[in-house]
């Protein structure tokens, strides 16, 4: 076989506009994703038996059932019940729903090992339970949660190819564009495991950094 | 008067009752101090008045306040338990110390999110506090950066910006270096000279002697002896106690 530079050089320029739009789709659900995870997350730790119990279900529920069906589900199932959302915002809302529940427990394993005496101190100087959580406990859990988060970050952003199937015109539904009429599924998907590899790879810096510049005690 | 009368405090973890049917009171302005061989329920006693422990049996009740009790006599939710435990300052072995926060933010924290008043009263009234007890030098230091006996005074710093009417002190030198555990005994025979209530569990005898209006013996979930500090330790009725004293001896 031969190799088609000029595919490449013909394709590039163009998927960056898909490039534009995975970032756009993945930067978008990952905010709405951390407050998703975070307020999930302490609920679950919370003293409320009935709040427990909704993060409970909500984390099985995205746990035990493909992606594709969520996003299928938000797209298709949701307009019967006349809940309509964009190609775009429908991607957003299945990828932030997905990965909140995946983050919410990160957040209660991370808060959840702050030594036990932390959370008797602030008792002890009149906190509450849902006190000690917001003022004593959370903030000594994000170092060590952005190693964690991170990988739960990477993954929605990969994640978001699966949207091409709702024909957000995202990286990977750009590349398919260009393989239908130009036919080189081998130049362009070689191309777009690289833009992915780039993306993650800038993102895995990123945190890196922001775990660096975090303060340590 | 009594400011603080706890009756029938009983504590089981499983089978085994670690608080048998305590009662405890103790007088305004009056240093309780609590011996008694590891294991013997000073710990929990303290940890049950304050309901960091909720005990099975028994009640406290401090300045009018029965705790976890409404004044109208129902169940007090966990906000208003919360707001009554701020009656009591709690000082922990292991200081336990916000290590994310400097010495000023951990004194300032109850004032400002318990309390509610503004960040700089808050920051003010802790500055107060640590002036006090000698650490007007250390306010911008995280507790990692302060000596054991540095930290556990922060610690009796931001239990007292919270105005408490008793402070418990829960063997308040047992974790620090022997060359740190005097400026600690300092800070708080001089908190006992203001007038400040307190019940100190505590394995210093010296402090007990000297400090202590009352010494309270420990032994089986229960309180066996107890008297002025100079009758119950010249003069030691209970075969335990005899026995407890004993053991001191060599070490002191």
């Amino acid at each position: 076989m031969i190799f088609d530079w000029n595919v490449v050089t013909y394709a590039a320029p163009l998927l960056a506009h898909g490039v534009v739009m995975t970032l756009q789709v993945s930067a978008v659900a990952a905010v709405l994703a951390l407050m998703i995870g975070i307020a999930a997350g302490l609920a679950s730790l919370s003293s409320s038996r009935v709040l427990r119990g909704v993060i409970r279900v909500y984390v099985e529920f995205v746990r035990g059932t493909p992606l594709l069906i969520q996003i299928f589900l938000v797209f298709f199932a949701l307009p019967v019940l006349g809940v309509r959302f964009s190609e775009f915002w429908a991607g957003v809302v299945a990828l932030a729903f997905n990965a909140g529940a995946y983050i919410a427990e990160v957040v209660r394993g991370t808060v959840g090992a702050v030594e036990k005496g932390q959370s008797e101190a602030a008792m002890s100087i009149g906190m509450t339970r849902h006190g000690a959580l917001i003022w004593v406990l959370l903030p000594q859990a994000w170092r060590p949660m952005i190693p964690a988060l991170t990988n739960d970050l990477i993954t929605l952003t990969k994640n978001s190819s699966l949207l091409s199937v709702i024909s957000v015109y995202e990286l990977t539904r750009a590349g398919q564009a260009i393989i239908a009429t130009h036919f080189a599924p081998f130049e362009i998907y070689l191309l777009l495991a690289l833009y992915y590899w780039a993306l993650i790879s800038a993102l895995a810096w990123a945190s890196r950094r922001i775990e660096r510049a975090l303060p340590q005690w | 008067m009594n400011l603080l009368e706890a009756r029938g405090i009983t504590k089981r973890f499983g089978a085994r009752t670690v608080l048998d049917g305590v009662d405890l009171l103790v007088r305004e302005r009056e240093t309780v101090v609590i011996i008694g061989a590891s294991g013997s329920g000073k710990t929990t006693l303290l940890r049950c008045l304050n309901r960091l422990e909720t005990p099975d049996a028994g009640s406290t009740r401090i300045a009018d306040v029965t705790l976890g009790q409404r004044s109208d006599g129902r169940a007090a939710d966990e906000r208003e338990l919360a707001r009554q435990r701020t009656l009591f300052g709690f000082v922990f072995q292991r200081f336990n110390l916000f290590p994310h926060l400097t010495a000023l933010r951990n004194v300032a924290l109850g004032p400002r999110r318990v309390l509610g008043v503004t960040p700089r009263e808050a920051e003010r009234r802790a500055a107060v506090e640590l002036t006090r007890l000698g650490l007007a030098d250390h306010l911008h230091k995280r507790p990692s950066q302060l000596s054991g006996g540095q930290q556990q005074r922060v610690a009796i710093a931001r239990a007292l910006a919270m105005d408490p009417r008793v402070m418990l002190f829960d063997e308040p030198t047992s974790a620090l270096d022997p060359e740190l555990v005097q400026e600690v005994l300092d800070a708080m025979r001089q908190l006992a000279s203001e007038g400040m209530t307190m019940v100190v569990v505590t394995h210093e005898m010296r402090f007990a002697r000297h400090a202590a209006d009352r010494v309270l013996f420990m032994a089986d979930g229960r309180i066996v002896e107890e008297g002025p500090p100079a009758g119950l330790f010249s003069a030691p009725r209970d075969a335990r106690l005899q026995r407890f004293l004993r053991h001191l001896e060599p070490a002191s």
